[in-house]
């Protein structure tokens, strides 16, 4: 199978304190990866490292993304390869209206890839679509991207740019923390409805119940910024059973 | 006329008699200021005698005052002796009475600067009354204009046709003694843009101006009156662009605006004069007096500018709100970047009962670019039931520049209510890395931001200047980022 994501031996600091040692990390096309681990693993680093923000040192590895060296491209040039980031908290821009940033997004995206601008007209009919997946009302349009959104708002928001996005790897970080059931099915309902054999995804979440509603391939524990433990589904549900420690404990009991 | 004219002769005359080096004929004045080349001006301009003494009344004044030094700004001393006050186009005696005859050269400069201005006028419909240098080389429609009884030309042609006009309101909102600046282009103002709206009319289009700086070592000093006689309604468009040169250049514009019993004059400015170089070299001083008069009731004026270009701006667009339920409304943007300054904001001065004001300033800083807000609202003792809005937001881009807020209120009655709200941003990596990651880059993502941050401001502007002002933003924030 084609690899869609390729991470080797990846350190990663910040502020001269390692947080990700010697991560590895294959990911195949049309996959879902799920990312588990216990606060401070690395998990959101890994996810904001593989976005691109400047303030993480990488100190050594390779990351291969769709055969191209990922850690030598600008973050607005992974994002045009169709690397999406569901931030875990998306910031607000006042002033800068949701349709207009969304518009900028897909044709920054095109443009990138030669295809022909998306117009105001063929934009509208597309986001109103998307907007009725997520369950998203059209007001939100024009209002401030994120501004006065409460966390659950913001979360679909995220879904609804990456429903308009169609990114070959979108990486999902702790998507469902702070959300209700209902939020939590719609955020589901829209992730699902990308899965495709040419998209990979990973999940970076601390909780089970996300991964009883979207399946994944491979699942990952992530403790001290190593990846320890790596298994299908069941993995998922042995880990919300016995917790973390388990995994510690199985750690210590197998040298390496 | 005719003794008049002949007057003026002997007045021409007798300068160089007096030594005076500038022939009549000639289009450039020689630089340095006295009364000689005041006479000068006033001459070549064939203006009436009541002119050439307001001017000349204005030259001692200015002689009397001092520049005023209280703005948050930088200014490297002017020498007033070595600017040049008078110059005008080639083949200025044949005059183009349509875009069609203007020079084709001075069209392709407005093309490189993004102006269609032929394109614009036949398109949008906007009349233009073009500046180049300093007299008047294109007006149109004005046919149109003179069927709805509008009154639209350069200040010089106004001299001549509607002298009563000019004598009647010319500097009754700013008196020749009103600043150092003003002072200066009373006395050596060379044209400019005159507007009459009769009673009950509404202006069947907007009236739009562009100013170009063009001749080296020419100080521009354009006078703008503008009419709104009872009732009436007039959307008037400012546009300012310069070409790149080397050294620092004095504009002093006046501008004054009269609104009659419940007429409205609505006024929008984009101003992208050369602001100098990354270093802060060269660059246009634009020390501009703009105030407006609401002297009847439920008058309204309203001023939005963005101002993006200068090296230095000191300027306050103002309000005398002297009519009952009369209204002010300032919009603005200013950005500076680079080496800029400016100190711009407005003043509100509250007679009238019920009269209301609103300021919303927007001010934006990049690079060593240094940002003043300074408003003035001042309530009378008269103004009963007054009522301001003010806000004030500055964004930072970068560590290496300023902003700064002086709002003085002064209200002398108790029932007045005066709100005023400032804040200060930055934008923040989060939001530029929350940009990137959707696939903009810095700089459209700072663009983005920037004129999210204007939005307030750019709604009041006519659909195609707010446009136009967007462009102009990005434009003047390139290099501000990364």
């Amino acid at each position: 199978m084609k690899a869609m994501l390729t991470i080797e031996d990846l350190h990663v600091s910040v502020d001269g304190q390692p947080i990700l040692k010697g991560l590895n990390l294959t990911v195949a096309a049309g996959e879902i990866h799920a990312i588990m681990g216990p606060n401070g693993s690395g998990k959101s680093t890994l996810a904001q490292v593989l976005a691109g923000k400047e303030d993480y040192e990488i100190t050594s590895g390779r990351v291969t993304y769709r055969d191209q060296n990922l850690l030598d491209m600008l973050p607005e040039e992974r994002a045009r390869a169709g690397l999406f980031l569901a931030f875990q908290y998306p910031v607000e821009i006042p002033g800068v209206n949701n349709a207009y940033l969304l518009k900028a997004a897909v044709n920054a995206k095109r443009a990138a890839r030669g295809e022909p601008l998306v117009d105001a007209f063929e934009f509208m009919q597309l986001v109103k679509e998307r907007m009725a997946q997520v369950e998203i009302s059209q007001e939100f349009l024009h209002r401030s991207v994120n501004e006065g959104f409460s966390g659950g708002e913001k979360k679909r928001n995220e879904i609804l740019q990456m429903l308009m996005l169609e990114p070959e790897l979108a990486v999902l970080d702790e998507t469902d923390s702070g959300l209700d059931v209902d939020a939590l099915r719609i955020v589901a309902g829209g992730v699902n409805s990308l899965r495709h054999p040419d998209r990979s995804m990973i999940v970076v979440t601390h909780y089970q119940r996300l991964l009883e509603l979207i399946v994944p391939d491979r699942v990952h524990v992530l403790a001290n910024g190593q990846i320890v433990k790596s298994g299908d589904k069941e993995l998922a549900r042995e880990l919300d059973e016995r917790g973390y420690d388990w995994v510690r404990t199985e750690l210590a009991a197998t040298p390496t | 006329m005719a003794t008049e004219s002949q007057d003026l002769a002997d007045i021409v005359q007798r300068k160089y008699a007096h030594g005076f080096v500038t022939d009549i004929e000639q289009d450039t004045v020689a630089p340095g200021l006295n009364e000689d080349v005041i006479r000068f001006i006033s001459a070549k301009k064939g203006e009436p005698e009541f002119l050439t003494q307001w001017r000349l009344k204005a030259y001692r004044h200015w002689l009397t005052m001092r520049a005023p030094d209280w703005a948050h700004l930088n200014i490297a001393p002017i020498d007033y002796q070595a600017i040049s006050y008078y110059a005008a186009p080639k083949n200025a005696d044949d005059a183009p009475k349509s875009l069609d005859e203007v020079d084709p050269k001075l069209l392709e400069t407005y093309e490189k600067l993004g102006i269609p201005l032929h394109e614009r006028a036949r398109l949008a419909g906007v009349a233009v009354d073009a500046v180049f240098d300093s007299v008047s080389v294109a007006t149109t429609f004005k046919t149109k204009l003179a069927e709805a009884g509008v009154i639209f030309c350069s200040f010089s042609e106004a001299v001549q046709n509607h002298p009563e006009l000019i004598k009647k309101y010319l500097g009754t909102v700013v008196p020749v003694r009103d600043n150092y600046f003003a002072a200066l282009n009373s006395a050596v103002f060379t044209d400019g843009s005159f507007v009459y709206i009769p009673k009950g009319v509404r202006c069947p289009m907007e009236l739009s101006t562009y100013f170009r700086i063009n001749a080296a070592n020419t100080g521009q000093f354009e006078r703008t009156l503008i009419i709104a006689d009872e009732g009436s309604h007039v959307s008037y468009l400012e546009g300012c662009t310069a070409p790149m040169r080397d050294e620092n250049q004095l504009h002093a514009a006046v501008v004054e605006l009269v609104a009659l019993d419940n007429a409205e004059i609505k006024y929008s400015t984009v101003q992208n004069w050369y602001p100098g170089d990354e270093e802060g070299r060269g660059g246009i001083y634009n020390f501009v007096t703009k105030r407006g008069d609401c002297r009847g009731v439920r008058s309204k004026i309203s001023w939005t500018q963005v101002e993006t270009g200068s090296a230095i701006t000191w300027k306050y667009p103002s309000c005398v709100l002297r009519g009952k339920d009369s209204v002010g409304e300032f919009y603005s943007v200013a950005l500076t970047n680079n080496y800029q300054q400016a100190d711009t904001g407005t003043k509100m001065i509250h007679i009238g009962e019920n009269s209301r004001s609103t300021i919303i300033s927007k001010g934006i800083s990049a690079g060593h670019g240094q940002n003043a807000y300074r408003g003035l609202v001042r309530i009378m003792p008269t103004a009963a039931g007054a009522r301001n809005y003010t806000q004030c937001d500055s964004l930072l881009l970068g560590d290496q520049c300023g902003a700064h807020t002086f709002p003085y209120i002064e209200s002398r009655r108790p029932d007045a209510r005066v709100e005023h709200e400032a804040t200060t941003s930055k934008i923040s990596e989060d939001q530029l890395f929350y940009c990137r990651q959707r696939g903009l880059t810095e700089e459209d993502a700072v663009n983005m931001i920037v004129n999210g941050f204007c939005k307030e401001v750019f709604k009041e502007l006519p659909m195609e200047f707010a446009v136009e002002a967007q462009n102009l933003m990005n434009v003047s924030l390139e290099g501000a980022v990364g």
